[in-house]
């Protein structure tokens, strides 16, 4: 089964031992990414979404460790891996773009250098060869006079082109897997266009899988072939962009889409938010994280953690509401298969 | 850049030409003169000396002369020591203090910059703690003590080293410990804090996914970002000892310009405070400009003029 995806991740529990008490951070997660496909994790701050993606890389910070589940990525379980082969992964097979392209690139080295330096690290080729690279890596993402670029300093260039620097240095190996987070939120709204259009574009040229992390649900549903929505270190609901769109399941999944701005609504018309404040991941409550900010909150949803509803093969979610629903649904089915039955 | 230097070089004249005058004026307003404590010495005598000095002319008068003679290069002579002149007395000391000082300034660059690295790398662990202590303790001892106990110990007890003048390279262990026990300690603790914010930063987690090794992402990424306080104190630090240090070269018997420094002040050896002070503040003003220079290497953003 490990096989097939490109990125598998099997029941993943991971938590931070901070000085405060153990934070559970991931709550059995699983994801499941072939090649080629663009998989969005959308979720509010410190629901998990980096964490998930970090820790396939083996970036969790400091007090964070696996708990138990599995990682695997291109059949090779990473959680197994030392330090060493770790690092031969990264920056080769999968690479990251992170959240502000204004403090990711060292103030003190040259455009080239922060390039060329990932090319060397994981290819045989020479300085030169390297540095052609680089040049051609800079066309491709659209940055003019790269010849001149390669030798300016990050502070030279302004936010949109240091994260197509970013995506440049991400892309330097070819890799399997891209990890973009948050890759759009500190830009322009115009930069932010062109550098997800530049993105999609490089993945159908080189054929690579991207995990989105983001909090903009309009960056996931022009891209994404898959969305796991997070809610508290679990993945709440999972589903193909469609059916999380168009058919969401879970009452967050909801909140968050009635939450978008629509051109087509009246301009008096406020947005509806999703009350209450994100959990305190210290203290989690009991039953479905999500409870006490649900409207549909129901005595059950207090006390026990929902089981997972699966709708069809990629969509699914953790709610009472849908138990309740299929069991009713189960109900009537077999009432009315048994009133059939007797008419007949 | 050429034009800044310039500016800066430009600058500095002005400078040392306001320290000198404001020190020649305060030295004037202390109470007692060069000649005065010495005994025995007839009113007449005391007239003629000061005569010969040109210490009976008006003060206005005694600064337009010195000014003009600093103009020329000329630091006059010194009223106590018979004969030498500043210039002299300058040139003979200062290599010793500066052969001690330069010598505790590597180790403590060394030692501080290695050992504040490893106690971020190590933060809240064992070894971060041993050096916070260690430097903690190498900022709250003052040097006389620490002078007194390495000689006590190492000299006295132990009779590992000489503990008198500079006679062969052991002597120049303890003198040296004792002045880089303070910048070392200092440094350390610089070099953990700015170590600590650089490793925290987003471009060192660049430097990890690029799959950089740990070594790599210390001493190419962090470093360099990281150092630029340190240069900061080392500059003007640097400057000050090598001019050397009074109680050190006092409690090792060494002849250095520290001492004199200190002597001459208490003599009123008017021209002798002058030049060492004029000598001092110009070391001090260069190493400002070293500094700012290394800055601008280090760190590409810094931009002057």
């Amino acid at each position: 089964m490990s096989e097939e995806y490109l990125v598998n991740i099997e029941h993943e529990k991971l938590s931070f031992f901070t000085p405060a008490g153990e934070v559970k951070a991931l709550n059995d997660v699983n994801i499941h990414l072939r090649q080629g496909e663009v998989l969005g994790i959308v979720g509010e701050s410190g629901s998990g979404k980096s964490v998930t993606a970090y820790s396939l890389i083996g970036l969790t910070a400091d007090p964070g460790k696996l708990i138990s589940g599995s990682l695997y990525f291109n059949g090779h379980q990473v959680d197994q891996m030392t330090e060493k082969e770790m690092r031969k992964i990264r920056g080769n097979e999968i690479s990251i773009i992170f959240q502000d392209p204004m403090t990711s690139l060292n103030p003190v080295y040259t455009i080239g250098n922060q390039i060329t330096e990932v090319i060397t690290l994981h290819t045989n080729k020479t300085k030169e060869e390297a540095k052609a690279r680089a040049k051609e890596l800079l066309e491709l993402v659209g940055i003019n006079e790269p010849e001149k670029r390669l030798k300016q300093y990050p502070h030279e260039l302004s936010g949109g082109m240091r994260q197509r620097i970013m995506i440049a240095i991400a892309l330097a190996c070819e890799p399997k897997l891209l990890i973009a987070d948050e890759p759009t939120t500190a830009l322009d709204v115009t930069i932010q266009a062109q550098i997800l259009e530049l993105m999609m574009e490089l993945k159908d040229k080189l054929g690579m899988s991207i995990i989105m992390i983001t909090h903009d649900l309009g960056v996931v549903a022009s891209m994404c072939d898959h969305i796991a929505v997070m809610y508290a270190g679990r993945i709440v609901e999972y589903g193909t962009t469609d059916q999380v769109f168009y058919e969401p399941k879970h009452m967050y999944t909801k909140g968050l889409i009635r939450s978008i701005p629509r051109l087509d609504t009246d301009e008096h018309q406020r947005l509806i938010p999703i009350e209450g404040t994100p959990v305190d991941m210290l203290n989690p409550p009991k039953g479905c994280p999500f409870g006490p900010r649900c409207e549909a909150c129901m005595k059950i949803c207090l006390k026990q953690n929902p089981p997972i509803t699966e709708f069809d093969d990629t969509h699914y979610t953790y709610c009472w509401l849908q138990q309740k629903e299929a069991m009713e649904r189960l109900a009537a089915d077999s009432s009315a298969k048994s009133s059939g039955g007797g008419e007949a | 850049m050429t034009r800044y230097v310039l500016k800066r070089i430009l600058l500095a004249i002005v400078t040392i030409w306001v320290v000198a005058t404001l020190t020649f004026f305060l030295m004037n307003m202390i109470p007692g003169g060069p000649f005065l404590s010495e005994k025995a010495i007839s009113p007449q005598a005391t007239a003629a000396l000061e005569a010969k000095y040109g210490l009976d002319k008006s003060l206005w008068e005694q600064y337009v002369t010195y000014m003009n003679g600093l103009l020329h290069g000329d630091f006059g002579l010194s009223l106590k020591q018979r004969g030498r002149t500043v210039l002299e007395i300058i040139v003979t000391k200062f290599p010793v203090s500066a052969k001690i000082g330069g010598m505790a300034v590597l180790i403590s660059l060394v030692l501080g910059v290695s050992l504040g690295c490893i106690a971020a790398l190590h933060q809240g662990k064992f070894w971060d703690r041993f050096i916070s202590v260690f430097a903690t303790l190498g900022i709250a001892v003052p040097g006389f003590v620490v002078c007194t106990l390495l000689s006590y110990v190492f000299g006295a007890k132990l009779k590992l080293v000489s503990t008198l003048g500079l006679s062969d390279w052991t002597s120049y262990i303890l003198p040296v410990t004792a002045i880089a026990f303070y910048p070392t300690s200092y440094i350390m603790r610089l070099m953990r804090s700015s170590m600590l914010d650089v490793l925290g930063q987003d471009y060192m987690r660049t430097a990890k996914a690029k799959g950089l090794s740990g070594t790599k992402q210390l001493f190419k990424h962090a470093l360099r970002n990281a150092i630029l306080p340190v240069v900061t104190y080392v500059g003007p630090m640097l400057a000050y000892t090598i001019v050397g240090s009074f109680v050190v070269e006092k409690i090792f018997v060494i002849p250095g310009l520290g001492g004199s420094f200190i002597t001459a002040i208490n003599g009123r050896d008017y021209t002798l405070i002058m030049g060492t002070t004029i000598f001092l503040a110009t070391l001090v003003i260069l190493m400002t400009l070293v500094v700012d220079i290394l800055y601008k290497i280090i760190d590409p953003r810094i931009k002057y003029d």
